[in-house]
């Protein structure tokens, strides 16, 4: 594709950068006790987490890196951080 | 109708018929006319445009920048140490590919500090990637900034351009000259219609981090829209003749050059010196030409080698020095001939730094070869501020 | 593709990265209508590797130095092209580019009253080139041009008080907040964007890299730094202050340190303890002078 004047990119096209190979550990939503407070959500920096219906998150493992931040967050420990085996 | 008013005044009045939407500057001696007039103008609501005071020229450049990037047609003057302050954002604003004009009122750089004219500061900027244009006469340099917001605004070339004008010889000098109507100037120049810029609408991203995968075709695609500015600077002036009459030729002019023998090449307002030069060497049968440069960037080197053929001796006059190689033009006219045949001889005469007066008479000894040339390519070097004293007689006697 | 989202996923930004948190958090508030700058940087090199962005808004990069001056050139075009109301301007830079290299033309944007938001992503040291200390590293922190040593305990200075020297420039609101607080950013943000001239905030986020600690601390540390009153949460209007986060009941500085590489050498040298002092009566100087707990 040739570059604009001034290499111009497009908006939206980060997406076909799949963070989720950076990954050791991964984060296991157990979706057993979870409250619904959403600090999972709003405290990833990939923006990867969301929610699958009522009190029922998970993340996309496409794009997450597994920091780790959602584990430690969650009040009520309903994510497990677990080392990936790829 | 002619108007006796000052160059920067001139200028002022030939940005405003432009319709800039933001203008941005820091005040530096010879550029203050320019932009204080334009502030007047702004301030009387003559042009419904944006003025905006800023810190230092480092923010004016940068200014400009993010105004143009948002699709606004803008302006900025400076000279000198303010375009070395900016030359970090010069390089920055033709790597986005903005076409920002901006006059550059010629002047030394410092150290020793120095507020007169020569071109030290442009030429020092060659390779930022911005057009370079030079006026000869105050005339030109007012037309030149109508030209040079559509030269860049090309879509084939968008790139930033430099009016460059001798410092207080063009900037502080009143002249009579043709200022241009709102009408006439919308006529010739069209409002600015960039494809993308920063809109919510149409998002983009500028000033993306490029690696070695495309940086070099950043590059690439920059010499090539230089390139073509070739041709679109030449069809400018043409444009501009057919409308308003006035021309000073597109890439390069030149006077009484047909049959010339001796050749002197030049930038800017020296040009008129050099041509009353010539008047007075041809009344005496000498066969002497001018080659004016007006474009230094891009370079017209298939132009200049043509125009230059059939001369025997082309002298270049520099007001401006690489010091550790000497002229700065003339290496590049050398340049441009190698490897061809029925090259004349070319060399550099650097001349008027820091505001020096350059007369006719001085460049008569260029021409006619009765000049000192005692000091590599400097021209009128003072013997007496460049070398030690001769020891008196008594010191001879008191060594011995 | 989603096209409602601001600030996409595919961004390279390191593990537990507190400054791609906050910016994501600014810019869910600040929403489209918005044209954002950011300084050179962690934030600008991790989300737009060309050819891809995760900006779903028009975003410009310059050079390091002038985030405040190009907004200010973006807010003037928009004002001549009649678009002021309806489209925000969004000014972005780290430690560095704000308060060291670009302190002089945010000053000159503060000067000139220009209706931009300006947000400062405070991780505290140069980490895009590698931790060197800035003129936001706090006293005795060890980054790469101010290691700890036999006969040092790391920078020697204290953190420069940007949002005084903000406030100063009489311009109409100033902020710090802390990327553990989302709704404090998020009301601060939507405060800034409803008033008209310049507006600064700074927000602490941690680096895991350069802070060396845990990425899954981010947010924890963060915590602290405001608990323990070393990072004091406050807003100033029209050069008054307004606001403070209260610490009820103050978290000893040990607390915030030791989850940090940066400071281990406090716990390791002799004299440690009387360093960590130091360091603690400069968070008992913020829970006084802003009247914390």
């Amino acid at each position: 594709m040739k570059l604009k004047p001034g290499a111009i990119a497009d908006s939206h096209t980060s997406h076909g950068n799949l963070t989720g190979s950076w990954r050791t550990f991964k984060p296991v939503y157990k979706q057993k006790d979870c409250t619904g407070c959403k600090l999972c959500v709003i405290n990833c920096p990939e923006g990867c987490v969301f929610e699958v219906e009522d009190r029922k998150y998970t993340c996309n493992l496409k794009y997450c890196k597994g920091c780790g931040i959602c584990a430690v967050e969650c009040h009520v420990n309903d994510i497990e951080m677990i080392l990936e085996d790829k | 109708m002619k108007t006796f008013i000052e160059g920067s005044r001139a200028v002022a009045d030939a940005v405003t018929v432009c319709r800039p939407k933001v203008i941005s500057a820091y005040p530096i001696t010879p550029q203050t006319h320019i932009v204080e007039e334009l502030a007047k103008i702004v301030a009387n609501g003559k042009v419904k445009a944006e003025f905006v005071n800023v810190e230092s020229e480092f923010s004016a450049a940068s200014v400009v920048l993010g105004s143009c990037a948002t699709g606004a047609r803008s302006y900025t003057a400076t000279t000198a140490q303010g375009l070395f302050l900016m030359a970090e954002v010069l390089f920055n604003i033709s790597g986005m590919r903005l076409p920002i004009v901006m006059t550059c009122a010629n002047r030394a750089v410092s150290a020793p500090i120095n507020i007169w004219n020569d071109q030290q500061d442009s030429l020092s900027m060659r390779d930022s990637g911005w057009i370079q244009l030079y006026a000869e006469d105050n005339q030109e340099a007012l037309d030149m900034h109508l030209q040079a917001y559509k030269i860049g605004e090309n879509k084939g070339v968008l790139l930033p351009v430099m009016v460059c004008m001798d410092g207080f010889i063009l900037t502080h000098s009143y002249e009579p000259v043709e200022l241009i109507s709102q009408e006439d100037a919308d006529r010739f120049l069209p409002s600015y219609q960039p494809e993308d810029y920063l809109n919510p609408d149409n998002p983009v991203t500028m000033g993306a981090m490029v690696g070695p995968e495309a940086y070099m075709e950043t590059r690439y695609l920059m010499q090539e829209a230089m390139e073509n500015s070739v041709k679109v600077i030449e069809d400018v002036a043409n444009e501009f003749n057919n409308q308003f009459g006035r021309y000073y030729g597109g890439l390069i002019d030149t006077y009484k050059l047909e049959d010339a023998e001796t050749v002197i090449v030049s930038l800017g307002s020296v040009l008129g010196t050099v041509k009353d030069a010539v008047d007075s060497l041809r009344e005496k049968g000498e066969k002497v030409g001018v080659l004016k440069v007006r474009s230094f960037r891009p370079f017209p080197k298939d132009a200049i080698c043509e125009a230059l053929k059939g001369a025997k001796k082309v002298h270049v006059l520099e007001k401006a020095v690489s010091i550790g190689m000497g002229g700065i033009v003339s290496s590049e006219i050398k340049a441009a001939f190698c490897g061809k045949t029925g090259v004349p001889e070319i060399v550099g005469s650097i001349i008027g730094l820091g505001g020096r007066d350059i007369t006719v008479e001085t460049i008569i000894g260029i021409l006619n070869g009765s000049g000192d040339s005692s000091y590599d390519q400097f021209i009128d070097i003072k013997k007496e501020l460049v070398e030690d004293p001769e020891p008196s007689d008594e010191a001879v006697a008191a060594n011995a | 593709m989603i096209k409602d989202n601001l600030f996409d996923c595919g961004h390279t930004a390191c593990l537990g990265c507190g400054e791609a948190l906050a910016a994501k958090r600014v810019l869910q508030v600040a929403g489209k209508d918005v044209i954002t700058t950011d300084a050179t940087g962690c934030l600008e090199v991790f989300t737009t590797r060309y050819p891809e962005t995760s900006w779903g808004v028009p975003f410009i990069h310059s050079l390091f130095e002038n985030s405040a001056a190009v907004a200010s050139g973006i807010e003037a075009a928009l004002k001549a092209l009649g678009k002021a109301d309806e489209v925000k301007v969004l000014a972005q830079g780290g430690d560095g580019g704000t308060a060291d290299i670009g302190l002089q033309a945010l000053s000159g944007m503060f000067e000139r009253g220009h209706d931009v938001l300006y947000v400062c992503y405070d991780n505290e040291a140069y980490m895009n080139t590698g931790v060197q200390r800035s003129g936001l590293t706090p006293f005795d922190t060890a980054t790469a041009t101010s290691p700890a040593g036999k006969y040092s305990w790391g920078n020697e200075h204290r953190k420069k008080d940007i949002p005084a020297i903000a406030a100063a420039h009489g311009i109409p609101y100033v902020a710090t907040s802390s990327v553990a607080f989302p709704r404090d950013i998020e009301n601060k943000v939507k405060k800034a964007l409803s008033i008209t001239g310049p507006k600064y905030i700074q927000i602490h986020v941690p680096c895991p890299l350069g802070w060396r600690s845990k990425p899954e601390n981010t947010i924890k540390i963060a915590m602290l730094a405001v608990k323990t009153g070393l990072f004091p949460i406050y807003e100033i209007e029209n050069g008054d202050l307004t606001g403070v986060r209260k610490v009820s009941e103050p978290v000893p500085v040990e607390e915030y340190l030791k989850l940090q590489g940066r400071f281990a050498h406090l716990f390791k040298k002799d004299g440690g303890k009387d360093e960590i002092k130091k360091i603690q009566e400069l968070a008992d100087r913020n829970i006084k002078k802003f009247r914390l707990n």
